[in-house]
């Protein structure tokens, strides 16, 4: 019965987790702004849709292309079953870390290579710089990540990202926290680094790499996307916040997402993207940021 | 003997028997036109005067002399052929383009003749780089949001663009030989049509040539009402680009502050004539409708209202460090090459050039009512933002203090013949910039031919060299803060 329910809510998550946290950010976008905003549930109107949708495939693109939604979305499925998204994590073992960490970059290769799959100067451009972002945002996430392992003396998601070391480690703590939420916003193509909401291809990064991309495939490629988001939002919530008693766990989670998805929101609506040739600069002060958690973890 | 004695000289807004417009041999027009050009003038039009059906004709050449407010005219006999002035003065590079495709005059050496708007722009070459590690990249005729077609074509080398060469001609709908066959019923719909956005500037370009050639002077009322909607016109504009270069930098409060306020100036429009981009409103002779009391208060209101408004989010927006190290340095055009090619209007004064025809050449209410001109000189796209923002407060500035005191009299004049053999040229500085319509009658006062350049036509070539050696990144965002008529170009 108990394997049942956390089996239960974990899907529920991941369902509904995505679409909400991304609607809540328009959301809240368009409240600092002035205006109303579409519905929290558009992301997941839109993904329906797109589900009944039939799709086009260039005569030029080979299976790579047909396999690039399908296999990314599947990496970042199987990254969140170590991921406590309801309490405790579906499977849990010494190293899954690691194990997270490359999963998410097998989704970004697969994309890529779809995406230079097509021959498209676009795609090809936003391809290169996905690689050279994510290349930097790589050493910035393990870093923190290496800093949590050893405080916790584990290398499992579940025991990293849990609240302890007491006032001692708040100083790592909030320098993990910092790279991470870096790393969040450009891993999910957010402002300053991407700009989500931007039809023009020529400044895209992510977005650029599945322009021929259609119907199901879309689909795939959105919900994983924002599964992405969710995932790594709820690794950062785990790692601040308490689970409170009167919501339980996954209570506790969903609170923090919707949290943290107020903050991404309000983010995007304070500053402007930045220059796709300073982005460098961000990621790298992320890795300096999380380098002296390290550092101080080590001590 | 100075290098004008061999031009006629008139001022924007009049017309001239076309007997006194010299007419020499087309080299001695051309070393004169050279003259000019070492003297300081810039190319307001370079035309073939006759209508386009590909038979040789004679150049007419207009030249400015900005400082002293004078045009100065000059034509040449008709030729085959002549050897093309681009070489030595890059303003004529599209003016010869345009010469050879509509009359088949051919500017010998020039050195890219290819068509402008007449060819199908997928059939024609494009410039070219060699290297292992340079890549081309297409974008248009068809983009991927609701804009204009035009197509661009980039040589990078990685994220950096070495050249883009630009390609329009897919909005060409012959403006220029619709209004040739008038004036009739039609053509001031025309004129309106010629570039959605500046409907306003357009129709005064036209209404001010037929005023010229006819010898009619419109009233005071009606000249300041006709400063008023184009002043709305320019403000609705600027700030409606303000708003989009935050969206293209992605900050969308200011986006969303300033695409409001667009359509405060927008209705203002609306309330006189009933169209939100002022068509329709403006007729020769005069204006087609009246600004009552009522109606005046009301717009007022609004303009006090927005002086605020317009204040605060441009200092929200302004002062937010990450839109400014955004624009900063995005698409820097120096004043050099605003000369040399002759840039117009928002870019030309983003850059440091002192160059705008409601100072230079006034025309209507402007000879009694100054605007400053509001320059910068860094000709980044944050010069181009921030001129934007410092018109809107003067035209706001404007529009106060002229509909408070806004002067009696007739609103419209009845109109006479037009004149045989005259030469009328309109200069109207549009929003965007200078808004030049010209016009000859023949021997019966009716039209013989008649031309179009939008401020665009100017400023196209300024968006390439704000790229080069650029981000291909900084694309949108530089051409959002250029913001040019794919339409008026086209014609």
């Amino acid at each position: 019965m108990e394997t049942l329910k956390l089996v239960a809510s974990y899907l529920l998550i991941l369902v509904f987790a995505p679409p909400v946290m991304l609607g809540l950010i328009t959301k809240t976008k368009a409240a600092v702004a002035g205006r109303k905003g579409p519905p929290v549930l558009q992301p997941l109107y839109d993904t329906l849709k797109l589900l009944g949708k039939g799709a086009v495939y260039s005569t030029t693109t080979t299976w790579m292309f047909r396999l690039g939604p399908v296999a990314a979305l599947a990496a970042v499925l199987a990254a969140s079953s170590f991921v406590p998204l309801a309490g405790e994590p579906l499977i849990s073992f010494n190293g899954d870390a690691i194990l997270f960490a490359y999963l998410l970059a097998l989704g970004r290769f697969v994309t890529a290579t779809a995406a230079l799959d097509t021959g498209s100067s676009f795609e090809g451009m936003g391809a290169s710089r996905e690689a050279a972002f994510s290349s930097l945002a790589e050493p910035a996430l393990i870093l923190a990540f290496a800093s949590l392992a050893y405080r916790s003396g584990a290398l499992s998601l579940a025991r990293m990202f849990s609240p302890h070391g007491g006032p001692q480690a708040a100083a790592s703590t909030v320098l993990a926290l910092g790279s991470l939420f870096v790393v969040l916003l450009a891993e999910n193509s957010r402002i300053p680094v991407d700009d989500p909401n931007t039809h023009l291809e020529l400044t895209m990064i992510h977005e650029v790499m599945v322009l021929d991309h259609g119907g199901p495939d879309l689909a795939f490629i959105l919900h994983g996307a924002g599964l992405r988001l969710a995932l790594m939002a709820s690794l950062l919530v785990r790692l601040v916040l308490p689970d409170w008693p009167a919501a339980g766990p996954v209570g506790s989670l969903v609170l923090g997402l919707a949290a943290t998805a107020v903050v991404i929101g309000l983010v995007e609506s304070s500053m402007a993207r930045l220059r796709l040739i300073r982005v460098p600069q961000l990621l790298v002060a992320a890795i300096c940021a999380a380098t002296f958690g390290l550092i101080l973890t080590l001590r | 003997m100075s290098p004008a004695s061999r031009f006629a000289s008139i001022r924007n807004g009049e017309a001239v028997d076309f007997s006194k417009v010299p007419i020499v041999p087309v080299e001695e027009l051309r070393s004169a036109v050279l003259k000019m050009a070492a003297a300081g003038h810039r190319l307001c039009a370079l035309v073939c005067d006759v209508k386009n059906d590909r038979t040789a004709g004679g150049l007419l050449a207009v030249l400015a002399d900005d400082a002293g407010g004078k045009l100065f005219l000059a034509a040449s006999q008709p030729a085959a052929r002549y050897p093309a002035l681009t070489l030595d003065w890059a303003q004529a590079h599209l003016f010869e383009r345009e010469i050879y495709e509509n009359c088949g005059v051919l500017p010998e050496g020039h050195p890219w003749l290819k068509p402008v708007r007449l060819a199908p722009p997928d059939k024609v070459a494009f410039f070219q780089e060699e290297g292992a590690e340079v890549h081309e990249v297409a974008v248009g005729p068809i983009h991927a949001g609701i804009i204009e077609p035009g197509h661009f074509r980039f040589q990078c080398h990685g994220e950096t663009v070495h050249h883009l060469e630009i390609q329009l001609g897919y909005q060409h709908r012959g403006a220029q030989r619709l209004l040739s066959a008038g004036p009739d019923r039609r053509t001031l719909a025309v004129a309106e049509s010629i570039c959605g956005d500046t409907a306003v500037a357009h129709a005064w370009a036209h209404c001010a040539v037929w005023e010229a050639l006819e010898g009619c002077a419109p009233s005071l009322r009606a000249e300041a009402i006709r400063a008023v909607v184009l002043e709305a016109e320019r403000l609705a504009n600027h700030i409606g680009d303000i708003g989009a270069i935050s969206n293209d930098v992605g900050y969308l409060p200011a986006t969303a502050y300033f695409g409001r306020m667009r359509g405060d100036f927008l209705n203002m429009l609306m309330l006189v004539s009933g169209n939100r981009y002022g068509k329709g409103i403006l007729k020769p002779g005069g204006v087609a409708f009246d600004l009552p009391d009522e109606m005046r208060s009301q717009m007022i209101a609004t303009v006090k209202r927005s002086i605020v408004e317009v204040q605060e989010v441009g200092d929200m927006f302004f002062g937010e460090p990450s839109v400014i190290s955004r624009l900063e340095d995005t698409g820097a055009v120096s004043l050099k090459v605003c000369d040399d090619l002759g840039l117009v209007g928002v870019c030309a004064r983003a850059a440091g050039a002192d160059r705008d025809v409601r100072q230079d050449h006034p025309f209507g209410f402007y000879r009694f009512r100054h605007i400053p001109v509001m320059k910068l000189d860094s000709g980044d796209a944050f010069a181009r933002a921030m001129v934007r923002f410092l018109e809107a407060q003067r035209s706001l500035e404007f529009l106060r203090g002229l509909l408070e005191h806004l002067p009696e009299g007739k609103i419209a004049v009845p109109r006479g013949a037009p004149a045989a053999h005259q030469l009328a040229v309109s200069l109207i500085e549009g929003w965007r910039g200078e808004v030049c319509h010209i016009a000859k009658t023949g021997r019966d006062g009716k039209c013989e031919w008649y031309h179009v350049i939008d401020p665009s036509f100017h400023n196209w070539v300024g968006v390439a060299m704000a790229l080069r050696g650029g981000e291909i990144s900084d694309f949108p965002l530089c051409n959002k803060s250029f913001n040019l008529s794919y339409a008026g170009h086209d014609l």
